[in-house]
């Protein structure tokens, strides 16, 4: 994907990487005991330690160390044996403590890996620098009472992985690409939801340019809560050609932090090189060294699930489906677990065109996940069947599973309640055929010097008989009886 | 029956078992040598009802013959144990109104072994200070002080409080904490006993941090017996302190015995350090010939980077406590100083919360922390920190032990040093190295100065043996023989 942006004095290529938060599924937060769920009563999950209690002390949770080492192995990542939380000093009223619990100098993860695949077909390597654990910190809410802030802390201290990408991304649609793929991956292992609108996943772009055939890295910005798939690109390609026009204008970019507006479209100034907290990090004493053993590194290798890529190449070896299919498919694993379920025993290229075209376009229109869908695999499977049987027609089976879709009938009562199987029977079509024969002269006539009529011919027939009967039957018998060859 | 409040913790354990003496009596004599020695300004808070409700139950106890460890014992907690429903301070404005609505391990710990509450006693302000007189609620007056002198002197610090209602005859026994000497100089300045455990021993949880590598929780009594038992109640893991050791804690007072034939007991050279007073070195020489004659072998022992000690420490601790004051920021409990916005309401609520020692350490720490100077200051007191405790498991493959003074003088008077904070800061120079190291430490009074000032001798033991350095610090007790009582001390 050679994306530039031509400028007036030549043409900029875009170095661009991504900083991402994902908040770790866990019952707990990462050093209280406190419960993580979204959409609590404000101040509701909140213990002592995470509202910085005098006193209080924080205690590693050990799921999270998993959930965190799970995320390194499924971003094939060297995962740290040793790693070590460190204290990050500001000071926040939505931070009680007055430092965040953050590791710095030595990470849990370090050099990983993310295959995109591009649209053209080709694949793309993005690096992985490193994924660490931190405490998040609570929600300042300004504006809900007059002249003050109020503060909920029942976010504080909820288990996060910052996942830090090499500056590998050239173009702003491959950021999106990453993200959907970190996502997935993410949702593969069960370690994040991926939910950009609930705040679990947030991804910030450190974003510049430099001239094409130029190796040093130009100067770069911040761009700050990127939290969208829809955005993430827009945001990026408009902070490159902001940098661009003002290189080219003869400006410099400055180091700074900016925050994305996604009503208007740009990224403005929030604050400089120079407003940049020193956070003064240092090894909290609190807290000991964390260290793995191999036991466990290798047990939760082997807990790992089949990830994307695997799946994808298996699906394209076993299932013969496209590239593009497979990759729609094992997007998300309920969906690619769903193919397979409808797959199995039945003709595999037709089960992906039924998930792909009509399943997934039903759940959109109905804004439903794969988890929420009202048919499941078998139901889906006994419309397949009617179609193999050759007791529905594929126009029927559509019709079929609409109603399947949306009352949750079985598909074989339905076409048993309805009569929709399909006539097979010669003796039942052949006196519709007669009488149609009979009552349009003028297209049979027609239909000798233009065979291409003979489609009016058995669409009449369909519609006579409400779609039931077998089309290779009514196109024989008109056949014969107009004398076609 | 008069007198109660002079009985040990072992002496007064047995008149209670007897039933010789209830519970409630010993808390009143007690509560009445407290308010008799108010001069003293040793208690923050004093627990009177309290007091009183739970020796009513220890007699409860007691007379069902239920009696815990330290069934209807009464003692005094440093006021930087979070107390459930009882105000905590940490003597300082910032927490003056603070009462904490969970309890501190330790204290817990007391608690569930029928101990007494009797109140919260005075110390440095946040456990900064080597004198007592950074309190916001007032300094301490050591009970040593001769009677009409004034000022009065100072009784060591942090633990300052503590130390004094002991020695005073307050209350038989007191907890302390031990950030760089904390309850060893005012064990020593106080005439009385005082243990730091091996850091990892007491649970910190619930303990107001200073400086969480080095804090640790000890006991303060007047004989080391006592000391080993209040200890003894203290100790064990706690899931909630993740530097807590798993590890069983030894019955200290059962293995109690002053025997040290055959010990090899270290005298450190770099300890004789310049300016030591003579009668302090004679005082160390007294020891180890205390300690030869009851059969041990004195070796001369060298632990080099002694001099870098001091200066380490006073990079570690600040740096940790600029970190762990930070949540002292007037948002959610504490003092709060409106501003003209959140900075303001920052700067204000901090800048009137804490005092001046506290805020200058705020500022070391914050300094040696900042970018540019993290390498050269903190990063490289790490290292010779590391060092330092290299130096001591080399000696400890030698010996048993080590002997030292505590501190490299008597009490002085209140305000001596408060204006030259270096100064103020050498009274730490022979305990800091074992807060760095993690040791278990103990100091023993082994004398009077002769201006009539008790002095103290420091044992310092390996990681987790402070059975050893109890028995040592037996045998010093033996041959010390040490029972002047001071000028201060209250009668009931």
């Amino acid at each position: 994907m050679a994306w530039t942006i031509r400028g007036r004095t030549g043409e900029w290529e875009l170095v661009c990487g991504l900083e991402i938060h994902a908040q770790v599924i866990s019952k707990a937060k990462l050093f209280s005991g406190a419960a993580t769920t979204f959409g609590a009563e404000p101040n509701t999950q909140v213990s002592p330690v995470d509202a910085g209690m005098p006193g209080m002390l924080p205690v590693l949770n050990g799921f999270c160390v998993e959930q965190a080492v799970k995320t390194g192995l499924a971003l094939e990542a060297e995962i740290n044996k040793v790693s070590i939380f460190e204290r990050k000093n500001y000071f926040y009223p939505d931070l009680p403590q007055g430092y965040q619990i953050s590791q710095y100098q030595h990470p849990i993860v370090g050099r990983g890996r993310v295959i995109l695949d591009l649209p053209d077909g080709t694949t793309k390597e993005i690096g992985i620098v490193r994924l660490h654990l931190e405490q998040d910190a609570g929600k300042s809410l300004h504006g809900t009472r007059e002249g003050v802030t109020l503060v909920d802390l029942n976010r504080c201290g909820v288990a996060l992985m910052e996942i830090v990408t090499a500056p590998d991304i050239r173009a702003p649609e491959e950021a999106a690409l990453f993200l959907k793929k970190l996502r997935s991956l993410l949702r593969y292992v069960g370690t994040c939801d991926g939910n950009m609108e609930e705040g679990s996943l947030r991804c910030d772009a450190n974003v510049s340019v430099r001239r094409v055939g130029e190796t040093r890295l130009g100067t770069r910005c911040e761009i700050k809560n990127v939290n969208s798939m829809r955005f993430i690109a827009k945001a990026i390609e408009y902070e490159a050609r902001r940098q661009v026009e003002l290189l080219e204008s003869g400006g410099v970019v400055e180091q700074e932090t900016r925050l994305f507006d996604a009503s208007k479209g740009e990224t403005r100034s929030m604050r400089s090189k120079e407003e940049a907290h020193d956070y003064r990090y240092f090894p909290d004493p609190d807290l000991l060294p964390l260290e793995l053993d191999d036991a466990l590194i290798e047990r939760l290798r082997r807990e790992l699930p089949e990830l994307p890529d695997a799946k994808k190449a298996r699906f394209m070896r076993e299932y013969g489906l496209s590239a593009y299919d497979a990759g729609v498919l094992v997007a998300e694993r309920a969906c690619a677990d769903y193919f397979e379920a409808l797959a199995r025993g039945r003709d595999a290229k037709q089960a992906a065109n039924w998930v792909i075209n009509e399943l997934f376009g039903a759940l959109a229109r109905r804004g439903l996940d794969i988890e929420a869908c009202p048919l499941p695999p078998e139901a889906l499977g006994e419309i397949l069947d009617l179609i193999a049987e050759g007791k529905i027609s594929g126009k029927i089976a559509k019709e079929v599973f609409q109603e399947a879709f949306e009352t949750g009938a079985r598909p074989r009562q339905i076409v048993e309640a309805k009569g929709l199987e399909q006539v097979t029977d010669a003796a039942a079509i052949e006196p519709i055929v007669d009488r149609l024969l009979a009552d349009n002269p003028a297209q049979v006539a027609n239909v000798q010097k233009n065979p291409k009529v003979l489609g009016w011919f058995v669409g009449q027939v369909m519609k006579a008989t409400g779609g039931r009967a077998n089309p290779e039957l009514v196109n024989t018998l008109l056949r014969k009886k107009l004398g076609l060859s | 029956m008069s007198g109660l409040n002079r009985l040990g913790l072992i002496e007064a354990r047995e008149l209670l078992r007897r039933r010789a003496i209830s519970a409630v009596e010993l808390t009143q004599s007690c509560l009445a040598a407290m308010e008799r020695g108010r001069r003293l300004n040793a208690f923050i808070t004093e627990t009177p009802e309290k007091a009183l409700a739970m020796a009513q139950a220890a007699d409860a106890r007691l007379a069902r013959g239920e009696g815990r460890l330290l069934e209807g014992l009464p003692i005094a907690v440093k006021d930087l144990f979070c107390t459930a429903g009882v105000r905590t301070t940490a003597a300082s404005r910032m927490l003056a109104n603070f009462v904490p609505f969970y309890e501190s391990t330790v204290t817990a710990k007391l608690w569930a072994e029928g101990a007494v509450l009797l109140g919260k006693t005075n110390l440095d302000e946040f456990a900064m200070g080597s004198s007592n007189t950074t309190s916001a609620f007032g300094p301490v007056i050591n009970p040593w002080t001769p009677p009409g002198a004034s000022p009065g002197l100072v009784p060591g610090g942090s633990s300052g409080g503590s130390a004094a209602a002991v020695a005073a005859f307050l209350c038989p026994a007191a907890t302390g904490t031990d950030t760089g000497g904390s309850i060893r100089q005012p064990a020593s300045f106080c005439g009385i006993v005082g243990i730091k455990p091996t850091y990892g021993r007491c649970s910190r949880w619930g303990i107001v941090a200073f400086a969480s590598s080095l804090d640790q929780a000890g006991a303060f009594a007047r004989s080391v017996a006592d000391a080993a038992l209040l200890l003894q109640a203290m100790s064990g893991f706690d899931p909630k302190d993740s530097t807590s050791a798993d590890l069983p804690v030894p019955d200290w007072p059962a293995s109690l015995a002053p025997r040290v034939r055959g010990l090899k007991i270290g005298i450190p050279k770099e300890y004789r350090v310049p300016g030591m007073p003579a009668e302090i070195e004679a005082l160390w020489a007294r020891g180890a010939e205390w300690l030869r004659a009851q059969g041990a072998e004195i070796v001369e022992v060298s632990l080099p980077l002694t001099r870098y000690a001091l200066p380490t420490y006073y990079i570690v601790a600040p740096a940790e406590a600029s970190s762990n004051l930070a949540r002292y920021d007037g948002m959610r409990y504490g003092l709060r100083v409106a501003g003209r916005d959140l900075v303001d309401t920052y700067k204000r609520s901090r800048g009137e919360g804490f005092g001046a020692e506290v805020r200058r350490r705020i500022l070391i720490g914050t300094y040696v922390l900042s970018a540019g100077y993290y390498d050269a200051y903190y990063l490289k007191a790490q290292k010779v920190r590391r060092k330092i405790v290299d130096d001591f498991r080399r000696v400890f493959e030698i010996c048993d032990a080590l002997l030292t003074p505590t501190a490299p003088s008597a009490a002085f008077r209140i305000g001596e040093k408060s204006e030259d904070p270096v100064s103020m800061y050498l009274n730490d120079v022979f305990t800091v190295p074992v807060n760095l190291a993690g040791l278990p430490g103990i100091s023993v009074p082994a004398g009077l100065s002769r201006e009539g000032l008790p002095l103290g001798l420091q044992v310092i033991g390996r990681p987790w043996d402070e059975a050893t350095i109890f028995q040592v610090a037996r045998a010093l007790e033996e041959a010390a023989a040490f029972t002047a009582v001071p000028p201060g001390a209250v009668e009931v």
